[in-house]
């Protein structure tokens, strides 16, 4: 342990503010690109099986729709 | 051989096998960067000249790995999707270019606000602050060349073209602080030849670098799956998919 004290290891002997304000921004960035990640696979989840549950209702035959999401362009975005 | 090689051609058995790699890369990351933080904040000895501001260098070393791996993995990917048509090839590119883009800037970032106790200043031209800059700013170009094109092939070649290009500012980066020694220290950290520094200052930045590349790998094999269920999602086998989660 290279401190005597939690107060110690907070202050960084005088340097808190430039060791604390590179890590939190590290630490803020990582978490967010983490979030953003797993939002973005929830999303693309829920809606290939809300088109899913959509075409199963119209009773859509699954070539058929193939065939008309490929003119119209899908939903490709 | 080609055998494998038309395996990875293909977006299917990428999404199979990275579903399996994928949970190894996340306990990795999480395991070394929680341990390597811990290590280097509150273990490491202060450095004797720069006392406890010398921590930084455990977010931005690794920070600064990445920006430039992350360059040069485009670039070969990008080579790859022009030689080969590999669509796989172009969704890690198109996935990494964001997290590259994070990096550069974490690094230029902490270096920045290292620099205030350790050199009086935030910034100068300095060779190697420059090129880093000219990084982000090729990531940034980058992403916006991605979202230029109505066509998603013309999108894709044109990226390529600049990450191959841009590739050249990777050996700039590296030996700026050699070529032009004026504010930037050389490197310190090295995995081979002499090691510029204590150990027990050397093995908890091993391990965040071990750390951020792991990091590295889970989240660009998650945002390929993301990107081909996005890009494949009128391929049968992604429909059935999707069936079979509800």
């Amino acid at each position: 342990m290279a401190f005597d004290s939690f107060n110690e290891f907070i202050a960084m002997g005088g340097h808190a503010p430039y060791v604390w304000a590179a890590w939190a921004a590290t630490a803020a960035l990582l978490v967010a690109i983490v979030l953003h990640a797993r939002a973005e696979r929830r999303q693309l989840l829920r809606n290939l099986q809300r088109r899913a549950r959509r075409e199963q209702r119209l009773g859509v035959d699954q070539d058929e729709a193939t065939k008309v999401s490929h003119q119209s362009g899908g939903n490709s975005s | 051989m080609w055998s494998f090689i038309n395996k990875l051609r293909s977006p299917k058995w990428f999404y199979a096998i990275s579903e399996r790699l994928l949970p190894w890369f996340w306990v990795a990351a999480a395991a070394l960067i929680l341990v390597g933080s811990v290590w280097g904040l509150a273990f490491a000895p202060a450095d004797y000249q720069q006392g406890n501001s010398f921590r930084i260098i455990y977010v931005h070393v690794p920070a600064a790995f990445l920006a430039q791996s992350i360059f040069v993995s485009m670039a070969v990917c990008g080579l790859v999707y022009m030689v080969w048509k590999i669509k796989v090839a172009d969704m890690v590119a198109a996935m990494m270019a964001p997290l590259g883009a994070a990096m550069t800037f974490i690094s230029l970032f902490s270096g920045a606000v290292w620099g205030v106790p350790t050199w009086g200043t935030w910034w100068m031209w300095d060779a190697r602050l420059t090129s880093m800059l000219i990084l982000f700013f090729l990531y940034l170009g980058v992403i916006a060349l991605r979202g230029a094109f109505s066509s998603r092939d013309s999108a894709s070649r044109a990226a390529s073209v600049l990450a191959m290009v841009g590739v050249i500012n990777i050996p700039i980066i590296k030996y700026s602080v050699d070529w032009w020694y004026t504010l930037h220290q050389p490197a310190t950290f090295t995995v081979t030849g002499r090691v510029g520094m204590p150990m027990e200052m050397w093995v908890p930045l091993l391990i965040m670098v071990l750390g951020f590349y792991s990091f590295f790998i889970a989240v660009t094999l998650m945002r390929t799956r993301s990107e081909i269920l996005r890009r494949e999602s009128n391929k049968r086998w992604v429909r059935d998919l999707a069936g079979g989660e509800r």
